[in-house]
């Protein structure tokens, strides 16, 4: 069993990840990747709320009656983010101010939901927190690629520490303004997806038209 | 009234749902192959959006916003941090029924929306919408008409993203980016077309 919990916690980061393959929870992926600290905390609040609701829907999935199931998890899950903005709110106030909006939006973030519908209704209680612990942790890893990209070439430092010196400070670096917009995020996850594909082939789209020469009759 | 059609178009336009906010992608990017399924959850979320907006509204104004309750004898209460739990409360209820009607009514455009029809419970664009709504103040009237355009600007988005992924499969792309990679990229060229917009002021 030890097995088969290391491949539900490794398999969502590379081979199954919720971004790339199973295109999920990509709004805050846009939003919160401009700073890596950002994207840290953001990554820890998911991993802690796919973890938990996995849980608890699993531990109530045969008392939920599945025509109001949508209702019942949206509520275990709307009162997790409740709990981690007040704790945020409490012990890192400073934090919380910059994700304030963010942190509402976890309860849209489609992992959550994405999770809680396709495994944590079906599956024990451990097994559904591993696997919603595996999915966070898949999902914060292409948060942080992204906004370590966004934040080395867009600003020059690595968790607000300066690498590049830029122009502007009296360095030799140019920031890429280009890369602090919200639509570089969708490049750059882009060209994450192309990587990931080329390392991994299995996971490449069918073509739905492949161009042939078609011979003559 | 002037002032009614201008938070239309800038809603449409200007601050368009997916494009300028980037709420509700992974239905977005999900759902736009083709341009029928893409109206079809068009048509869906506008209507989601167009019943919950000035319901949250109700909500806010007459539950939730300090002093509200005064109606029922409890004039100091301040409930606004139930806020959250209460709009997803709304916004799951009602995407519910609206399962259960296209189950029962158009089983076609159930099938094809598939498991992405209770994923719209956490389009963000939903969510999105009413958030605004409670952040910008508006009243019952500016609400109702905020959340039909900004359900049609998202319409409108998804709409042309499908139009442009139709023509898309024809291309001939490279493997690693064939699929999801490709339409990453043009939903960022996309993204930077609507950033002209956002000069505009109405």
């Amino acid at each position: 069993m030890a097995q088969t919990y290391r491949t539900m916690l490794v398999d969502p980061m590379v081979d199954n990840n919720p971004i790339t393959l199973q295109v999920l929870g990509i709004c805050s992926a846009l939003a919160v990747t401009s700073s890596m600290s950002v994207a840290l905390v953001m990554t820890i609040a998911v991993t802690l709320v796919t973890g938990f609701s996995s849980m608890f829907i699993s531990v109530l999935r045969s008392q939920i009656p599945s025509s109001i199931r949508i209702i019942v998890q949206m509520i275990i899950i709307a009162s997790l983010v409740i709990v981690v903005d007040q704790v945020l709110k409490a012990y890192a106030y400073e934090i919380s101010k910059t994700l304030s909006v963010f942190v509402g939006l976890i309860i849209t973030n489609c992992i959550v939901m994405g999770r809680a519908e396709a495994f944590a209704m079906k599956n024990p209680p451990l097994a559904s927190f591993v696997d919603g612990v595996g999915n966070g942790l898949g999902y914060g890893l292409i948060l942080m690629l992204v906004a370590f990209v966004r934040e080395l070439f867009g600003a020059g430092s690595v968790f607000g520490l300066t690498i590049f010196e830029t122009v502007n400070n009296g360095g030799w670096y140019n920031p890429n303004g280009l890369l602090l917009l919200p639509p570089s995020a969708f490049f750059i996850i882009g060209l994450i997806i192309w990587a990931f594909r080329s390392w991994k082939p299995e996971q490449v789209e069918e073509r739905e038209y492949r161009i042939q020469t078609v011979e003559a009759h | 009234m002037e002032e009614l059609i201008s938070l239309a178009v800038k809603a449409i336009f200007v601050e368009n749902m997916a494009l300028a906010f980037f709420l509700g992608m992974c239905t977005f990017l999900a759902v736009s192959k083709k341009i029928s399924t893409a109206i079809g959850l068009g048509i869906s979320v506008t209507l989601v959006q167009t019943i919950t907006v000035p319901a949250n509204n109700l909500i806010l104004t007459y539950l939730l916003a300090p002093g509200a309750l005064a109606w029922a004898g409890f004039p100091n209460v301040d409930l606004t941090f139930l806020g959250l739990i209460s709009y997803i409360g709304v916004i799951a209820a009602m995407v519910q029924i609206l399962e259960m009607i296209l189950d029962k009514y158009f089983p076609p455009l159930y099938n094809a929306l598939g498991v992405f029809l209770p994923l719209i419970t956490v389009n963000c664009a939903i969510l999105g919408g009413s958030l605004f709504m409670v952040e910008r103040d508006y009243d019952l009237t500016q609400s109702t008409v905020y959340g039909i355009s900004s359900g049609f600007g998202w319409a409108l988005a998804i709409t042309a993203m499908a139009g442009v992924r139709e023509k898309l499969k024809y291309s001939d792309i490279p493997e690693g980016l064939q699929g999801l990679g490709i339409t990453f990229i043009s939903a960022g060229l996309m993204a930077m077309a609507f950033m002209s917009f956002s000069g505009v002021n109405l």
